[in-house]
């Protein structure tokens, strides 16, 4: 900091804390804005000018608040509110500002910094108070100290323990289970059976199980993306799902392995899901692995089965946890495939 | 003690009061209850350095104030609750849909409620300029060593209030429970489910159950509207109160030093000013809110957890978690019966993690190399601390490109790019850009050095010229005649406004003599200093 220009002033040279006391700076009168200030330029040399332009702002704020009341009054539509509304605080803040920038007094005027820190005196008297009367309420009484820093520790527990337990259940076998059982009918969004002539080669439904608009979180956990692929017959995506696509159809948990968001893009031709939270691609041929993103895992997959009437059903329930990974989370990635 | 003798007449009770009458009667009964006369001068008196960076910590606070009264408007019409009624509200496309009483209340207070639309749209603009105005404030003092002893505490609270910031944006555009906010719920609790050992108890805990539960909005509402902003308010007030008790820094220039501030007094200069000000921004965010569309619950739809719409970004202040969540690598670690899902757990919670960790340590980290204990209240030029200015660059820079990357969709689809290439693009880029970022900072800084030490004067014109060898050289022009930078020396704040006569202002163009009443007080007047 070798530039910084200390003024000259006072008699030595030497950088003088300002006095502050109130008859020091009462003599003196305080400028409104002066012609010559270099920082004000043309404003301060054209002074009726400036205050001509601040009372024209000042007049348009006026006009824009009244206008905003006239337009609440009238139910006017949100641009009109808010245009009128903004130049009316704008102008009026616009004036006020140009105001105090240009025709207030702003020196350049200094205030002293006194120094922040006291005395060495008073440093240690504050330091002698805490170790002293530490010294003769607590070091002398060291087993009522530990009772009390006892009590308060366990206080600190149990205080923090209902606070937290209390907010919901513990989680259990909350994240593994979903409401898919061995023979559920698998019903649109509004409880509607999907009969295997509702879908298409290359159509693709969103199914629960039915039953779902009972549970608290069906809608979340059991939502499932049913897909009919272009190629009749049975389709086999992994090893050990040899009859879970009966017909050309496919089922998978819809809920993202990476963050939970629905895989709601299917690309036909591809056959991929795709999620838009992240942009993590699966596979729909081949179990439903990540080729994409940053999806650690396959999306679960369900065992599909054509009841005599034509309705699909779930032959089990999903054999897996859905959805995104947690630290209790123990099947492995895509190696048991046997349903549960 | 002002022993009470009643007047007789008008013009005894006007001597009685002194020579500032109402207002000396006024001032000195408060002062014989709470002692304010001597305090209250100073107050009056204290400085405001003039410089137009210090007005970048006022849009925080002002968008705060919007904020709270915004916020306020819409409490009295919100209903915090996800019990699923049936819409008959002033909607019409959304008639006679299953939605929340969250969705439903925000779409009727947007339509049904005068001024709603434009309160709720104010709110989210402020909500996103109070986040933007603190990083970029954040920024002027971090480049201008402004945190150095003795502020390191007000350094902390402001990063403190960066992070309650974030989080009650979060919390705040969750409420409404329409299609995106419900989306970004979900993330968020998929993102504490990833956190290791106690992950699902967060989760589960937090949502009363698993998600989405019953109870979420109402718990992030009173968050939101009570917990964290009274703990934001409380640290603004520490904020401002450490700010008085310590003094503004100020940038070296004439009569500046390490023991005076230079600059407007408070009253009335800078009251006018930051007044003002307060209501510029307010029309600024009003004008925004009400011309600038944003969050239009009602065409994303009430929250439905199975369905999703296409190109979903979260707000500027989320974004770049969301950019971090895109580019990892699908890393998940299985074994011993556990999980631990690095792909959510890295970006979303140790990347921010270390990066709001980094700002709090960040005076202590420097104080490791600079060994600097000493008192610091003139601010640095960034040029003359290179490393420090190119680190904050870096930091920039890394923040930017995950930001940018939380549009990887977007980009890929406008450029008609393949999305891998765009997310390669990313992933290398937010290594290679803040390294190329922080080095050419660090020569620009190294560079200017050389360009002269006119601290606080007015820039004069650098002419360059090429020699007959073809070298370049630069010349510092002489100063144009009129355009002799000059400041005034600063001089104590004096008590009353001196009043120039009308025929003075006349003389327009015309510089007149910095004479006019200045006398007495030690001499101390307003004097011109040519440099």
């Amino acid at each position: 900091m070798s530039e910084i220009e200390e003024a000259p002033r006072g008699d030595g040279g030497a950088p003088v804390a300002v006095d502050h006391d109130a008859e020091h700076r009462s003599a003196v009168p305080m400028p409104v804005a002066r012609f010559d200030d270099p920082h004000l330029g043309d404003a301060a040399r054209h002074p009726r000018r400036t205050e001509v332009i601040i009372a024209l702002f000042l007049i348009v704020g006026i006009a824009g608040v009244a206008a905003f009341g006239g337009a609440f009054v009238e139910n006017a539509s949100t641009q009109v509110l808010a245009v009128s509304f903004g130049v009316g605080l704008f102008g009026l803040g616009f004036g006020l500002t140009a105001w105090g920038k240009y025709l207030m007094p702003r020196g350049p005027f200094e205030e002293a910094r006194h120094e922040l820190r006291n005395s060495d005196s008073d440093r240690q008297a504050m330091a002698a108070a805490l170790v002293e009367r530490t010294g003769v309420v607590v070091k002398r009484r060291r087993v009522l100290g530990g009772l009390l820093g006892t009590g308060f520790g366990i206080f600190g527990v149990v205080a923090a323990f209902p606070l937290l337990r209390s907010l919901g259940p513990v989680p259990g076998k909350t994240l593994f289970v979903t409401d898919w059982r061995k023979g559920s009918l698998l019903v649109d969004v509004n409880g509607r059976p999907v009969h295997k002539d509702d879908l298409q080669p290359g159509g693709l439904l969103t199914v629960f199980p039915n039953g779902f608009e009972n549970t608290d979180n069906g809608q979340a956990v059991d939502q499932t993306v049913l897909i009919r692929l272009q190629s009749s017959g049975n389709i086999v995506t992994m090893r050990g799902r040899e009859n879970w696509g009966p017909d050309g159809f496919v089922a998978y948990s819809k809920v993202c392995t990476h963050l939970g968001c629905p895989v709601g893009l299917y690309e036909r031709q591809l056959e991929l899901l795709v999620c838009p939270c992240h942009q993590s691609m699966f596979k729909v041929r081949d179990g439903a692995v990540p080729t994409f993103g940053p999806a650690p895992r396959p999306l679960p997959q369900l065992p599909l089965t054509i009841d005599p009437d034509g309705y699909l059903r779930a032959q089990a329930g999903y054999n897996q946890p859905v959805g995104p990974g947690f630290w209790e989370r123990t099947t492995p990635a895509w190696e048991n495939t046997s349903p549960r | 003690m002002n022993t009470f003798v009643k007047p007789r007449t008008q013009r005894e009770a006007r001597a009685a009061r002194g020579r500032y009458g109402r207002v000396q009667q006024i001032v000195d009964e408060l002062d014989d209850r709470l002692g304010i006369a001597k305090g209250g001068r100073t107050f009056l008196d204290k400085i405001f350095p003039d410089h137009w960076s210090f007005m970048l910590g006022e849009i925080a606070l002002y968008s705060f104030i919007i904020l709270v009264a915004t916020g306020i408007f819409l409490t009295l019409y919100f209903v915090p609750s996800q019990t699923v009624v049936v819409y008959h509200g002033v909607y019409k496309p959304l008639d006679g849909m299953r939605v929340s009483e969250a969705y439903a209340s925000s779409i009727d207070l947007s339509f049904a409620v005068r001024a709603g639309l434009l309160m709720r749209q104010m709110h989210h603009w402020a909500a996103d300029i109070f986040v933007g105005a603190i990083v970029v404030h954040m920024a002027r003092i971090f480049f201008t060593g402004a945190f150095r002893k003795p502020r390191e505490l007000n350094w902390t609270i402001g990063v403190l209030l960066l992070i309650l910031a974030i989080f009650n944006g979060f919390l705040g555009y969750s409420l409404p429970d329409d299609l995106i906010s419900g989306t970004g719920i979900r993330i968020a609790y998929s993102i504490l489910l990833s956190i290791p050992f106690v992950g699902s108890y967060l989760a589960v805990w937090l949502f009363g159950g698993n998600f989405p539960g019953h109870i979420i909005i109402e718990r992030f509402y009173i968050l939101h509207v009570l917990i964290l902003p009274i703990i934001i308010a409380a640290l603004i007030g520490a904020h401002l109160t450490l700010l008085v008790r310590q003094k503004h820094t100020q940038f070296p220039g004439k009569g500046r030093t390490e023991h005076n501030v230079v600059g407007s007094p408070m009253y009335p200069t800078f009251m006018a000013k930051t007044t003002g000000f307060l209501l510029m921004v307010t029309g600024v965010i009003a004008v925004m809110g009400g011309l600038f569309q944003i969050n239009p619950i009602w065409q994303f739809g009430p929250y439905q957890a199975d369905k999703i719409s296409y190109a979903v970004q979260p707000d500027m202040y989320m974004g770049w978690l969301d950019g971090a969540l895109r580019i990892m690598p699908s890393w998940e670690w299985v074994g011993f019966g556990h999980t631990l899902p690095w792909e959510v757990f890295l970006p979303a919670v140790i990347f921010p993690g270390l990066i709001f960790n980094l700002c709090l340590v960040w005076p202590a980290f420097e104080r490791l190399f600079t060994k600097d204990q000493s008192i610091h209240q003139l601010l640095d030029r960034p040029r003359d601390r290179p490393k420090r200015t190119a680190a904050g660059a870096a930091m920039l820079a890394l923040i930017f490109m995950v930001f940018c990357a939380s549009s990887t969709d977007v980009l890929a689809n406008f450029f008609h790019l393949s999305l891998n290439a765009v997310l390669w693009f990313f992933r290398i880029a937010v290594v290679v850009v803040p390294i190329i970022a922080g080095w050419v900072t660090w020569r620009i800084c190294l560079e200017m050095q050389h360009g002269g030490t006119a601290i606080g004067r007015r820039k004069r014109a650098m002419v360059i010229s090429r020699t007959a060898e073809g070298e370049y050289v630069g010349v510092t022009a002489e100063q144009r005649p009129g355009d002799e930078g000059e400041e005034l020396e600063p001089l104590p704040v004096p008590r009353q406004i001196e009043v120039e006569p009308p025929a003075r202002l006349g003389a327009a163009g015309e510089p007149v003599g910095a004479s006019t009443g200045v006398d007495g007080g030690n001499g101390a007047g307003v004097r011109r200093v040519p440099r």
